[in-house]
């Protein structure tokens, strides 16, 4: 069994970036369980979603912990909140950035990773410049770091479940499956 | 086909996959994906089903009636506030014998203003004559669409799906989404002896005197309490076309227990996983999830509970002056049997606490250290 935390803020996808790989996992016939954190969301408002993986059904229906791994969509959420609440000693923390993961306090602790999802989702024209949607791109380092599914399933399940510009968000991921 | 999807939309799938013919439904959080994705499936033709918009819930069910009436299948779905709105209406689909079948999500009922989960919503319309599946999983939303459709056309008594505000609603899981031919052949169309039609005029719940009210409700519940062998039946058909078993109860490792948690809905998986790390530690666990609230599963519930030294019911509901709900229903199925075991009461998981294996172990340890249940409630995690 394998629990992850997602860190966001309301409007960035982190949701449907938890939707995403849950729907790429079970096309490895893999069980998955995905689910927000129980609230009512708003625009901006820090946001947290769960994916519990495993090889066999999921029969605890409780929320998450004390997560494997933590994903930060948003950065500016590591000075606003305790990210590392939980997480299992070791753990692996992913984050949208561009720096380096020696730049941060819990490195050393626990296995830093970051990747600069929000360079790669502007290249790709996703969102805005004020407002570029990550998700995709965080998805592609998510699952190469955690190895979770092929690149492949994450693109099939982004075709799926994305309606608008598809094969950009499925370029973003695959740009930060490289560089993850 | 394996499709990921919310328990939501899970609940849509199966008025789907069931034809319903007429949907008449309110929005209201955390329902309003239900009716979001079947006004969506009427909207493109994926379903060929009138979807009536209406201005409260007391009204999409006042519409479900009639519709039924004119022998329409026929789907809602609602929550909380929303099914409290609706409770003059579940009374009136039940006496007038209109088997439509709605999805409730379990939410807690205001004040404090709450959209998380307890079922004190849907255990409030216990008495209203309509039969209630508590599921834990999203597979078992959609698939029991399906079957409620069956045992409610077979004897024209209502059905409510019930499943857990976002801990299914809102979350995400693999369903494994039947064949519309293969439904087609587990569940043929409606076809009511009688139905509202020009071509044959009648009248429909007409004042009805003393000489003859008592034998429709005895016919009632008469019908009723034909369902658990018919909601088993069934269960065993869907399993032979499906692969998967609807029955009364989820006995999980009961055979050997002689401790049992008594549970239901999403609480009623994780408690599987208590027991699993109950009986690493030595402790002969089991775990009872009731199904099937209305009608409620005695002779099920007193067959497997008297081999057991003890039982813990936990329930996600309270009857205020009284105590949690299944703890009522189980201690009655047990009364004036003999050698039976001492049972003992919890509440968990108002307003959308978390019930965790923790929980469960903290409830296991309260009832194998005492001999007998000598408190009428025990609250767990509560702040007092």
């Amino acid at each position: 069994m394998v629990e992850i935390r997602f860190h966001g803020r309301g409007g960035q996808g982190t949701v449907v970036a938890s939707k995403i790989l849950a729907d790429a996992i079970a096309k490895e016939g893999n069980w998955v369980q995905a689910y927000p954190e129980f609230g009512v969301e708003r625009r901006g408002s820090p946001v947290v979603a769960f994916i519990r993986i495993d090889d066999k059904p999921i029969y605890d229906k409780s929320r998450i912990y004390t997560p494997d791994s933590v994903v930060v969509v948003d950065p500016t959420l590591v000075e606003a909140i305790d990210i590392t609440d939980g997480l299992k000693p070791g753990g692996t923390i992913i984050i949208n950035s561009d720096r380096r993961p020696e730049a941060f306090p819990f490195h050393g602790k626990f296995k830093v990773r970051t990747i600069n999802a929000t360079e790669i989702a502007v290249k790709n024209r996703l969102g805005t410049l004020a407002a570029p949607i990550v998700n995709t791109a965080i998805a592609g380092a998510v699952i190469k770091v955690l190895g979770l599914t092929k690149l492949e399933s994450l693109a099939a399940a982004i075709r799926e479940d994305i309606s608008i510009k598809p094969e950009d968000n499925v370029k973003a991921a695959q740009e930060a499956y490289e560089l993850a | 086909m394996k499709k990921v999807m919310m328990g939501n939309h899970a609940l849509s799938y199966g008025a789907m996959l069931s034809r319903s013919q007429v949907i008449a439904a309110y929005p209201i959080t955390p329902q309003t994906q239900v009716v979001e994705l079947l006004s969506e499936m009427c909207a493109d033709g994926t379903l060929d089903a009138r979807f009536i918009k209406v201005e409260s819930e007391h009204s999409a069910m006042a519409a479900c009636i009639g519709a039924s009436v004119a022998g329409a299948r026929t789907f809602t779905a609602t929550s909380a506030q929303g099914l409290a709105l609706m409770h003059e209406m579940l009374h009136w689909a039940s006496g007038g014998r209109h088997p439509v079948v709605m999805g409730n999500i379990n939410r807690s009922m205001a004040p404090g203003w709450s959209i998380w989960t307890d079922q004190n919503d849907s255990l409030s319309e216990r008495d209203t004559g309509w039969m209630q599946y508590y599921c834990a999983s999203n597979q078992e939303v959609l698939d029991t669409v399906i079957q409620a459709f069956k045992v409610s056309e077979a004897l024209m008594i209502p059905g409510m799906v019930v499943l857990d505000a976002f801990a299914l609603s809102h979350t995400y899981e693999v369903v494994d989404v039947p064949d519309q031919a293969a439904v087609d052949k587990y569940l043929p169309p409606f076809k009511p002896e009688i139905r509202l039609t020009p071509n044959d005029p009648r009248a429909f719940g007409g004042l009805t005197g003393a000489e003859h009210y008592m034998e429709l409700r005895y016919k009632l519940q008469k019908d009723m309490e034909k369902a658990p062998a018919l909601i088993e039946e069934t269960g065993r058909e869907f399993e032979k076309m499906f692969g998967r078993n609807l029955g009364l109860v989820d006995a999980y490792k009961c055979d050997d227990a002689e401790f049992v948690f008594v549970t239901s809905g999403t609480a009623g998986f994780t408690a599987r996983v208590a027991v699993d790390e109950l009986r690493r530690s030595g402790v002969k666990a089991g775990n009872l999830r009731i199904k099937v609230f209305r009608p409620f599963p005695f002779a099920k519930v007193r067959e497997i509970l008297k081999k057991v030294k003890k039982a813990a019911v936990v329930d996600r509901n309270c009857s205020y002056g009284a105590h949690g709900i299944f703890f009522q229903e189980v201690k009655s199925a047990l009364y004036g049997e003999p050698g039976t075991p001492p049972v003992f009461g919890y509440i968990a998981g108002l307003g959308g606490r978390d019930i965790t294996t923790d929980s469960f172990k903290e409830v296991a340890a309260h009832a194998l250290a005492k001999d007998r249940a000598d408190e009428e409630i025990v609250w767990i995690g509560v702040k007092k």
